[in-house]
C-alpha cells in the first residue's frame, strides 16, 4: 500500500503540503507536521504492514481530499 | 440582529442575520439543500447561498471567479484600491499576494508555538473557573467561553489585558453589526483602527517580545511590512480569533450540557476528547465565510452578477447527508470526519492549531471542575446571528 498526496492545485510550490492537521492527528505513524504545521508523509509513503487502517483513516479525514492510497502497490522498501 | 424585515421565503429572500436563522439555521439549510441548493436574496445588494458540501467546496477552491476582497456580507463593499492585500490580509487577499501574507503568520500559529501557550491558557481557564465556583447557575458563554480567546490573543499580540472589553466590542460590532447602517459600521471600523494605530506606534517606539513587534519586523517581498498592513492583520486576528473560538467552546459546552450520555462518555474516556471535539466542530461549526463574484457569469445555472455576495456556510456543508453519514446526529466518536469547520483551500484557518488547543484546554478544565452540569433553562440560551454563530447566553446548573 502506498500513500499519495496531491495538493498541487492548492498549495503551489510544495505538493505535499496540507495544513488542516487532520492527517498527522489521525495517522501519527504515517504523517508528521513541519515547523509551520503543514503535514508531510513520513518516508516514501509506503505503508508498513499493520498500518493500513491508519492510512485509510487519514484519507477519510482529510478535508482537502488530498490523500489517496494505492492499495495494490507492494513496495518492499518501506520504513 | 433583526434590523431587517423578517424573512418568509428562504429561497429568494434569505437573510443570515434573521432571528430565525440565529436561533436554529439547520432546518433552513436542510430544506434548501433539497429544494433550492443555491438560494438568492436581493438584500445586501444581492447575495447567493449554496448549502451543499460540494458547492461550498467548489466555490472555496475557485479563487479565480470568486474574490476574497471582503468575506463579511454587509451593505459595504470595500473599495478595490486596497488590493492586492485587501482590508485584512491575508483573509482579504487573492492569489498571488495571498500566499506570502499568509506564510508570514504561520510560524506564530504552528503546533510547536501553540504548545508553548498551553500552560498559560490552562492557568487562565482555571482562574475563570475559580470565579464561578460556589454558584449553582453560571453562564458558560458569558462567564467562561468568551474570555478565553480574548486573553490568549491579547497576550500573544502584546495588547493590554485591561483593554479586553474594548476589542471584544469591536469584534461584535464588525461581525454582528452587519445590518447596521453604513455610517455606523464605518465609524466602528475607524475606531478599531484608531485604537490599533496607537498600539502599533507604541510598539514601534518600544519594541518587545510579542506578536505586534514580530509583525512589524517581518519582511514581505524583501521589504519591511508597512505598519498599515500590520494594523489590518492585527484587526483580522482579533476578529478571526475571538468570536470563532468563543463560539466553538460555547457550542461544545451547550452540547455536553444537554447530552448527558456524551458528557459521561468523555468523563470515562478523556482520551476521546480530541475526536469528540472534531465532531462538535463539524456539527456546530461556527463560521460562515463569504466571497464576492468577480464578473457576471452563470455558475451551476445561477446567473451571478459581479459584486454580488456568495456565502460559504461551512456549517451547512458539514450537515450535508451526501458528505456525512447521519449528518444531523452528533456521533461523539465519529472516526471518519472530513469536516470543513476551518474552511477549505488556500484561506483555510491559519489559527486552527491555536483554536484546537484553546478548545481542548477549555473543555478539559471545565469537565474537571464541573463534571456534572445541565442547561439551567434551555429557553434562555441565546445564539449570535450572522456569520459567526455560537451561544452568547448559556446558563447552566453545575453540581459538584
Ligand atoms: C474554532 C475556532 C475557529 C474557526 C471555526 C475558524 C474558522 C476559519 C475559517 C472557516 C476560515 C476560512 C476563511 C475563508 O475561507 O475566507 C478561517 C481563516 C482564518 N482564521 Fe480561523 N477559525 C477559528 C479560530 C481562529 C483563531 C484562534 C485564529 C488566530 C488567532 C484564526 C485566524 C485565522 C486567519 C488568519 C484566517 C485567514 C487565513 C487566510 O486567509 O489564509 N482563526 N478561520
Amino acid at each position: 500500500m502506498l500513500i499519495d498526496v496531491d495538493l498541487e492545485s492548492q498549495c503551489g510550490e510544495r505538493p505535499i503540503r496540507v495544513g488542516q492537521a487532520r492527517c498527522y492527528f489521525t495517522a501519527p505513524d504515517l504523517f508528521e507536521p513541519d515547523d509551520i504545521g503543514d503535514g508531510y508523509v513520513i518516508g516514501d509513503g509506503t505503508v508498513p504492514p499493520g498500518q493500513e487502517g491508519q492510512a485509510r483513516l487519514a484519507v477519510a479525514n482529510c478535508p482537502e481530499r488530498a490523500i489517496t492510497i494505492d492499495e495494490d502497490d507492494d513496495d518492499e522498501e518501506g520504513d | 440582529m433583526g434590523h431587517h424585515p423578517p424573512v418568509d421565503d428562504w429561497t429568494s429572500d434569505f437573510d443570515h442575520t434573521d432571528d430565525v436563522w440565529a436561533a436554529d439555521p439547520y432546518p433552513i439549510w436542510e430544506e434548501l439543500r433539497t429544494k433550492c441548493p443555491v438560494a438568492h436574496t436581493e438584500r445586501y445588494g444581492g447575495a447567493w447561498l449554496p448549502t451543499r458540501y460540494e458547492d461550498v467546496a467548489a466555490i472555496a477552491y475557485d479563487t479565480d471567479r470568486f474574490t476574497s476582497r471582503s468575506v463579511i456580507v454587509s451593505e459595504f463593499r470595500p473599495p478595490m484600491d486596497f488590493a492586492p492585500a485587501g482590508i485584512a490580509p491575508p483573509i482579504s487577499s487573492d492569489p498571488p499576494f495571498h500566499q506570502d501574507a499568509r506564510r508570514m503568520l504561520l510560524p506564530i500559529f504552528s503546533p510547536q508555538a501553540v504548545a508553548k501557550l498551553e500552560p498559560s491558557t490552562r492557568a487562565y481557564c482555571e482562574e475563570l473557573i475559580d470565579g464561578l465556583r460556589g454558584h449553582e447557575i453560571v453562564d458558560a458563554a458569558e462567564g467562561y467561553a468568551q474570555h478565553i480567546p480574548v486573553r490568549v490573543i491579547a497576550n500573544m499580540l502584546g495588547l493590554p489585558e485591561s483593554d479586553a472589553d474594548v476589542f471584544r466590542g469591536f469584534v461584535n460590532h464588525v461581525l454582528e453589526g452587519v445590518a447596521l447602517p453604513l455610517e455606523q459600521r464605518a465609524e466602528g471600523m475607524l475606531s478599531l483602527f484608531g485604537y490599533l494605530q496607537g498600539q502599533i506606534q507604541d510598539h514601534i517606539d518600544h519594541p518587545r517580545d510579542d506578536l505586534i513587534t514580530f509583525l512589524l519586523e517581518s519582511e514581505l517581498h524583501g521589504e519591511k511590512v508597512d505598519p498599515f498592513h500590520v494594523a489590518r492583520t492585527i484587526g483580522l486576528l482579533l476578529i478571526a480569533g475571538i468570536d470563532t473560538t468563543w463560539s466553538a467552546i460555547g457550542a461544545s459546552l451547550w452540547h455536553l450540557a444537554k447530552t448527558p450520555s456524551d458528557r459521561e462518555r468523555l468523563l470515562a474516556e478523556p482520551e476521546l476528547l480530541p475526536v469528540a471535539m472534531e465532531e462538535m466542530l463539524r456539527a456546530y461549526a461556527p463560521v460562515t465565510m463569504a466571497r464576492l463574484v468577480r464578473e457576471d457569469m452563470e455558475w451551476n445555472g445561477c446567473p451571478m452578477k459581479a459584486e454580488e455576495w456568495v456565502l460559504l456556510p461551512f456549517p451547512s456543508a458539514n450537515r450535508d447527508p451526501e458528505a456525512f453519514e447521519h449528518a444531523d446526529e452528533v456521533i461523539i466518536d465519529r472516526a471518519e470526519n472530513r469536516h470543513a469547520a476551518f474552511g477549505l483551500g488556500i484561506h483555510r484557518c491559519a489559527g486552527s492549531h491555536l483554536a484546537r488547543m484553546e478548545l481542548r484546554v477549555a473543555l478539559e478544565v471545565w469537565l474537571d471542575a464541573f463534571p456534572v452540569f445541565e442547561l439551567a433553562n434551555p429557553a434562555a440560551v441565546r445564539w449570535s446571528g450572522g456569520q459567526v454563530r455560537g451561544p452568547r447566553t448559556l446558563p447552566v446548573r453545575v453540581r459538584r
